[in-house]
């Protein structure tokens, strides 16, 4: 299969390809935001695309996350606006841009002479970024190199049962065509260690599988809260461990490769969890905010589309990598159809089967990297969202299979 | 394309689950068919939600997907309204917009 499905993808300097040529405008702490804003709205292009990083202290996490997501393979080109005094390393990241053969621009505001002035620099920048992005070369691309992360969101009772195992079903078939799938939210797998660890590669990856999880449980338990939502337990379901066996079921029935952090790249195809919460003491808080915190880390892992369950009906899309919307319960489908790209809900009213929604979210995958607007991204659903971690690197046994080269 | 299949409003989902998921609303009255039993449901049962497949006491492990989510706290009687009242985890407390589940005794 991995043969003879292909689309043109965009080729980048180090060997990766993008399914979309996106330009990042990228605010390095919120006072800048307003002027970044505007620039985006005046140049009024949905491949021109907001982010950024609000804070102004300085963190090694969050600096990582900026140089990865911006020299993903989905961006052509990065325009970064700094208020001046901020502690973001924006000479670094500048140069770590154009290092990846990207074309990138810095504007300071306080050198920039201002809102207007800068406002008016960084239009004119986009059209010189956006000029040399434009000539990034179209290749083949297949199966086999695409990145799929996963994620649920205002999960219900029937998330567990429609539409995260058909993700599942997908899972499995793009880990058959060799391709990359990640899932993730550690703190969402509580109680699923041991049925995890069964599934690793090696032992010792088990052994780190089970001991993330563990970490993740303490974390929460310090935090007083679960990763629980109010929507959830509307939805029926009553407890961490309920939640987290049907989040479990997106993974499919794939062997685990391997357990990667933030911003490291899975290094062969086949299935891999993220483990996103912070090592060592709790220092900034809640691990994930919300939802697209967890969308944006599985990005800077190299995800080129991300595949988002929801039974309460999330309607978040993000910056950078289309979101594909699969909906677990049918009458939330009735209400936000416009919302969603497919309907597992079928399955629980019996016109459809899981195969079937499976083969159909993966027919979705295909279409989105072929160049098909996923329904959030048609909307304009753009969200990027980054706070304030502290991660140790991940140690040998979490990487099992390495690209022998 | 209509579906004239009666489609069960309540599913097990696994051979060793003590509590079934409701996949259509049943209305407070509405009979079910909980394992030969005809059940009459005595509350509105949102999709998503949970009943016991058969009475659990207090202190039993509530099975879905044949793994353990947590422990009943309340007994209740089959094809009873099982949730946040009744039962709760065995790692961490949920919440919903107004309470904290946390140890019984506290509310």
């Amino acid at each position: 299969m991995a043969n003879t499905i292909q689309f043109k993808g965009y080729g980048r300097q180090d060997g990766r390809k993008g399914i979309r040529n996106v330009i990042v405008v990228a605010y390095l702490v919120e006072c800048a935001h307003h002027v970044t804003r505007r620039i985006v709205n005046v140049v009024d292009d949905i491949d021109v695309q907001l982010i950024g990083f609000p804070g102004c202290y300085p963190n090694q996490y969050a600096y990582e996350m900026m140089r990865a997501v911006s020299t993903h393979p989905n961006v052509g080109g990065a325009l970064l606006i700094s208020l001046g005094c901020e502690s973001m390393n924006r000479d670094k990241l500048l140069t770590e841009i154009r290092a990846s053969g990207r074309p990138a621009e810095l504007l300071v505001i306080q050198e920039a002479g201002g809102t207007k002035s800068t406002i008016a620099a960084g239009v004119a920048a986009i059209a010189r970024i956006k000029a040399e992005a434009d000539k990034a070369p179209r290749v083949p691309m297949d199966l086999s190199e695409l990145i799929v992360g996963t994620i649920c969101g205002g999960s219900d009772g029937t998330s567990g049962i429609s539409a995260n195992p058909a993700v599942g079903r997908c899972f499995d078939a793009l880990v058959e065509a060799n391709a990359t799938c990640i899932f993730e939210e550690t703190g969402e797998l509580i109680g699923c260690e041991t049925i995890m660890a069964d599934r690793a590669v090696t032992p010792e990856l088990g052994a780190e599988i089970e001991a993330c999880v563990a970490k993740a449980e303490n974390y929460y338990r310090i935090m007083g809260f679960g990763s629980f939502a109010p929507g959830n337990a509307d939805g029926g379901l009553t407890t961490m461990e309920e939640k987290s066996m049907g989040a479990y079921s997106k993974s499919g029935s794939s062997p685990i490769s391997g357990l990667i952090k933030p911003g490291d790249i899975p290094p062969s195809g086949g299935l891999y969890l993220l483990d996103v919460v912070p090592d060592g003491e709790p220092r900034f808080g809640f691990p994930n905010i919300s939802d697209n915190a967890e969308i944006i880390e599985l990005i800077a892992c190299g995800s080129h589309v991300i595949l988002f369950t929801t039974g309460r009906g999330s309607v978040v899309g993000s910056a950078i990598s289309p979101v594909i919307k699969v909906c677990a319960n049918p009458e939330t489908y009735r209400r936000l159809s416009e919302d969603m790209d497919v309907n597992a809900g079928r399955i629980l009213e019996g016109e459809a089967t899981l195969d079937e929604v499976g083969e159909e979210i993966l027919q979705n995958v295909i279409d989105v990297a072929s160049g098909k607007r996923s329904v959030s991204e048609e909307l304009g659903h753009q969200e990027f969202i980054l706070t304030y971690k502290s991660f140790e690197p991940i140690g040998p046994s979490c990487l099992p299979v390495r690209l022998v080269e | 394309m209509t579906n004239t299949k009666k489609i069960a409003q309540a599913i097990l989902l696994h051979p060793k689950d003590n509590i079934l998921v409701c996949v259509a609303h049943i209305c407070a009255g509405d009979e079910i068919l909980i394992d030969d039993h005809v059940v009459s449901v005595q509350k509105n049962i949102e999709v998503g939600h949970k009943l016991a497949r058969h009475a659990l006491a207090v202190g039993d492990k509530v099975y879905r997907y044949g793994a353990p989510i947590g422990s009943m706290t309340q007994a209740a009687g089959m094809g009873e309204h099982v949730h946040m009242h009744n039962m709760q985890s065995d790692y961490i407390p949920s919440h919903t917009r107004t309470r904290q589940n946390k140890d019984r005794s506290e509310t």
